[in-house]
């Protein structure tokens, strides 16, 4: 409890969720830790993340494998991460791996393509992409390396009015 | 030797402590002053403060006990498992140690509160909480602490609560916003520039809920339930001659028969000082509404538009980011319904869209002579139509003047205005907005001249319309004193008559419905706004229909055997008409606010309209309109929108005023009727109501004498704002300069710093996994299999090093490190850190050591 932001009763109801989306392979009480991993599949089709163009990428950050599938640990993680209880920084750091598309540490072009992509269902034009992709590097690349690193992201961030409200789910 | 003297005399002192401490001092003693000083202190209070925990430990570091120390931690360690020997053995603890003791577990207790906050693997946090937990409880016993935990507990589900009643609170406040999800809806689609026109059709509901309730309260409903009854009075009946027409629909339809005989009319109403039993003053209460419409108007619109200044001054100077923060924080992670993420979808791309507009139009530069040349020639062209349209209807006006002296005019000629002035306003618009293609603008620039030229169009309309209207209330001027002369023969012959006959004192017994009367110019104002208003909205409202919904329906379903694309071609879907609207809109509202003295139930039709049209146009705009090819965002604040909302108002005002100060009312008709002057109202009840030093009062507050100074202090005091609001202005700008300036610099800066951030540390902890993958997963495994080994004589001591003294201890904690092998949980832990720390070089190096010490590294 101490390492989340939710209480006993909500991770319980969190176990809960968790074991409902895969009613046999998920033991019903931790008591004796057992190694149990939810492939990402599964988990992306909760209704809380079933809309979210960024499902894949949230759950691969959160995945201790980077490949997607979530232990219990992670599940919990992930909520308590985004839920409101949350701090801004730690929020920060979560989101920042979640738009770094191929995990170099660095949000590049290409990640910030892929962002926009997925927020627009590509209904922009290739130009009006490109536009908008230096239109951000312009903005926040405060070292000017072409490339937000984390301390160019939490700075923008951190600025932002609406992040804490937005990056959020509520279970 | 002093300080040997110093350290006896305090034992002499302490002599009733215990033998443990006794012996504690004895130890100290060799260490001189030091121990004196803390002897002291700990006579003074027992629970040892911060500065005697920093002395003790710079003791033990000289004194080299701590192995000492340790075995007797050990000990107590061991002793935990059996309750029954701790107390013995805290007895035999030192206060020192003891102190010691109360440090670790805040620090624990610090980090156990600080652990969600850390972006650790859940293992890793885990683990080591449960180290943490483990060492508080052991100790917290011990020293009898936590006793606040339960407190702490109730404040912090209290606290919870209170968030979630907040969050609660709010939500149910914006559901109470009416129509909020229905112009989200739009906006989401069709991007904010439509959904300000929707957001200000919701604010002139409000403003015309407003200015209705005033009126209908104070007085049509009085004039209803407490004024004399219909047929009672010759203004409240229908004449004669009217009587077997009164209730045909045509006639209804243009509010003549018993509609212009109804309390909707300012003919209805009596000259009778007080009605009812509660005495209620209907003309002064008539005459103040009417004022007090025109005064709550412009207190709303100034108000709503020094709010809006205020916001667009706030928010104006955060617009760095603009780009960044709709790319990362304009998903809303809370959405889990697909409908709404549709409209997520489509309100950001619109949004992207809209901000992209703005970007392209402030890096655009083209020639500017040809494009001058083009502005002026549409404003020459505009200009022209605009007095065209205005010389027709002052043509159509006076023609329609010579017809309403004809008998037997058919339909056209009595609508003859409306229609024209309604067709002025559906085609000029387009023809206004091909004109300004010409101009290329930017939209939200091209949609401010299109909304100045109509306003133009509409204005000139309407004063054309009201030069026509005063021609015709002069007229019936002239009339009335012709009727006014017979009406008093006729009273005065029947009078005459019945005297005659001698039998009755009484009034003549002439039925209400067969008394002359006068032309009452003020209802025949009032039904013209009327009917204004109602042809209005049926025009607004076939347009829409027509224009909008039949075209789009035409459009979609022949296109099916249409020789060509109908969708993409010619006809294609119609766009939102935002500056027609919005014109209409404030038009509308000039008329009602023009009307509403002559006709107070004009406000009541217009809050129906505005109702109806809500939901009818949010439905055609859903159904039946494409966004605006290059969709683009309104300005944060519509005080344009409000700047001709209050143009309107200070126009409509002026006749309204003029009516009241210089035309004498209707001699039979009307609140005011048999006065010279409606303001005569005031003055009478000044007279008759008020004691005598009110009325001296009021007329030295109207002596020329005060109100000129009065006047010249208010443009003073205009004056002296203005200036304060300048310079404000100035040094506003300053500041944004030298942030702008600090941002650079800023920049600079990073430019040069390497950036070595502890969070960074973490970050790599995290992001490494994924890295992983990218390379060799065999060498990975097998790394992870020999990396525990490797590390674990280094990596567990720098692991408990950081267990035990983390951030606060620094040096402190190295001479107070405990055995490992008691602090060391799981070995697994281990092992899946292990990996991550050997990442930097995920290339087949050996997983070098040094990394696993980690973040207990840097502090040695």
């Amino acid at each position: 409890q101490d390492c989340t932001f939710f209480t006993r009763k909500e991770i319980l109801r969190l176990h809960g969720r968790y074991h409902e989306m895969a009613p046999n392979v998920v033991p019903m009480d931790y008591t004796k830790d057992p190694d149990v991993k939810l492939p990402m599949q599964l988990i992306i089709n909760m209704p809380e993340l079933k809309e979210n163009p960024f499902k894949e990428r949230i759950v691969e950050s959160f995945s201790e494998d980077g490949e997607g599938s979530l232990s219990f640990n992670d599940f919990v993680d992930m909520f308590s991460v985004l839920s409101e209880m949350a701090p801004r920084e730690l929020k920060a750091i979560y989101a920042f791996k979640i738009y770094d598309f191929n995990t170099d540490n660095f949000i590049c072009k290409s990640d910030l393509e892929k962002t926009l992509n997925k927020l627009t269902r590509e209904e922009l034009t290739a130009e009006e992409i490109t536009l908008v992709c230096e239109k951000v590097i312009e903005e926040a690349d405060m070292d000017g390396d072409g490339k937000l690193g984390f301390a160019d992201f939490e700075n923008m961030i951190s600025k932002a009015p609406d992040f804490l409200s937005t990056f959020h789910i509520r279970i | 030797q002093d300080k040997e003297e110093e350290s006896k005399e305090e034992e002499s002192c302490n002599q009733q402590n215990t033998a443990s401490r006794r012996k504690n001092y004895q130890r100290e003693n060799s260490n001189g002053k030091k121990a004196g000083e803390e002897g002291s202190r700990q006579r003074g209070k027992k629970t040892p403060t911060k500065d005697q925990k920093e002395s003790e430990n710079k003791e033990k570091e000289t004194n080299k006990k701590g192995k000492e120390e340790e075995n007797k931690q050990k000990s107590d360690r061991k002793d935990s498992t059996s309750a029954s020997s701790n107390s013995s053995d805290e007895e035999s603890l030192s206060d020192e140690e003891l102190a010691m003791l109360m440090e670790q577990v805040e620090q624990k207790k610090k980090l156990i509160s600080t652990m969600r906050n850390k972006p650790w693997r859940m293992v890793k946090k885990l683990s080591v909480l449960r180290e943490a937990q483990a060492f508080v409880e052991k100790f917290e016993g011990a020293l009898g602490k936590g006793k606040g935990k339960k407190l702490y507990a109730y404040k912090m589900m209290m606290a919870k609560k209170w968030v979630k009643f907040k969050r609660d609170f709010d939500n149910f406040k914006t559901q109470c916003i009416p129509w909020e999800m229905k112009i989200k809806e739009v906006e989401s689609h069709f991007g904010s520039s439509v959904a300000s026109y929707f957001i200000f059709l919701r604010w002139m509901y409000g403003v015309n809920l407003v200015l209705c309730g005033l009126i209908f309260g104070l007085v049509i409903i009085p004039e209803v339930l407490m004024g004399m009854p219909y047929g009672s009075m010759p203004r409240k009946t229908v004449p004669r001659a009217e009587q077997a027409t009164a209730m045909d629909f045509s006639v209804l339809w243009d509010f003549e028969g018993y509609i212009k005989y109804s309390a909707l009319f300012y003919g209805y109403y009596n000259n009778q000082r007080t009605i009812g039993w509660l005495k209620y003053r209907l003309p002064m209460a008539y005459f103040m509404v009417g004022i007090s419409v025109f005064g709550y108007s412009l207190m709303v619109v100034i108000r709503s538009m020094a709010r809006n200044a205020n916001e667009s001054t706030t928010d104006g100077d955060d617009d760095n980011f603009v780009f960044s923060w709709k790319m990362f924080t304009s998903w809303d992670y809370l959405i889990g319904n697909p409908e709404t993420a549709d409209n997520k979808f489509a309100s950001i791309t619109t949004s992207f869209k809209e901000s992209i507009v703005d970007e392209q139009e402030s890096n655009k530069d083209e020639n500017i002579h040809l494009r001058r040349f083009l502005r002026v020639l549409a404003n020459v062209l505009i200009i022209c139509c605009l007095c065209g349209s205005g010389y027709l209807i002052y043509f159509v006006v006076k023609r329609s003047q010579t017809f309403s002296k004809m008998q037997n005019v058919g339909w056209y000629e009595r609508n003859e205005v409306e229609i024209v002035m309604s067709l002025l306003g559906m085609f000029c618009p387009p023809l206004f907005e091909t004109i300004a293609a010409l101009e290329n603008y930017h939209p939200r620039i091209g949609l401010k001249w299109q909304l100045g030229r109509i306003f133009a169009l509409f204005l000139g309309n309407l004063y054309t319309f009201l030069l026509a209207l005063m021609d015709d209330v002069n007229e019936k001027l002239a009339e009335e004193d012709v009727v006014k002369n017979i009406t008093h023969w006729t009273l005065l012959g029947h009078h005459n008559l019945s005297m005659g006959n001698g039998s009755t004192v009484t009034p003549p017994p002439l039925d209400p419905a067969d008394v002359p009367r006068g032309p009452c110019w003020e209802t025949t104002v009032g039904i013209e706004f009327v009917r204004l208003t109602v042809s209005d909205i049926l025009v607004t409202y076939i347009t829409i229909l027509v224009g909008d919904f039949i075209r789009a329906c035409f459009v979609r379903f022949v296109n099916y055997c249409w020789c060509w694309d109908l969708e993409a071609g010619f006809p294609s879907y119609a766009e939102f008409d935002i500056s027609g609207n919005v014109l209409g809109l404030v038009f509308n509202q000039g008329m009602i606010w023009m009307g509403s003295f002559y006709a107070p139930g004009l406000v009541g039709i217009n809050v129906l309209r505005l109702l109806t049209s809500m939901y009818f146009q949010c439905w055609a705009v859903m159904t039946s309109n494409v966004p605006h090819e290059r969709v683009f965002k309104a300005s944060k604040s519509n005080n344009f929108y409000m700047g001709l909302l209050l143009l309107i108002l200070f126009l409509s005002l002026l006749p309204v005023a003029y009516t009241i100060m210089s035309l004498p009312p209707s001699f039979d008709c009307g609140p005011f009727s048999g006065k010279k002057r409606m303001y005569d109202v005031i003055q009478e009840t000044i007279e008759l109501d008020f004691p005598l030093f009110v009325a001296k009062i009021f007329s030295y507050v109207a002596n020329p004498g005060l109100i000129i100074p009065a006047i010249l202090l208010m443009v003073l005091a205009i004056y002296y704002l203005n200036a304060v609001a300048a310079a404000y202005q100035r040094t506003n700008t300053e500041l944004k300069k030298k942030m702008q300036m600090q941002r650079e610099e800023d920049k600079n800066k990073r430019n040069n710093k390497a950036s070595t951030n502890p969070m960074l540390q973490d970050m790599e902890d995290l992001l490494t996994p994924s890295t992983k993958k990218e390379s060799h997963p065999k060498q990975a495994e097998d790394k992870k299999m020999e990396s525990p080994n490797r590390i674990s004589p280094v990596g567990k001591q720098g692991k408990a090093a950081v267990l035990d003294g983390s951030p606060m201890m620094g040096g402190r904690g190295a001479a107070f490190t405990p055995p490992p092998h008691v602090f060391v949980t799981q070995p697994p832990t281990l092992g899946v850190r292990a990996p991550y720390l050997g990442q930097p070089r995920p290339w087949g190096h050996p997983p070098r050591p040094v990394p696993g010490m980690g973040r207990g590294q840097p502090r040695y």
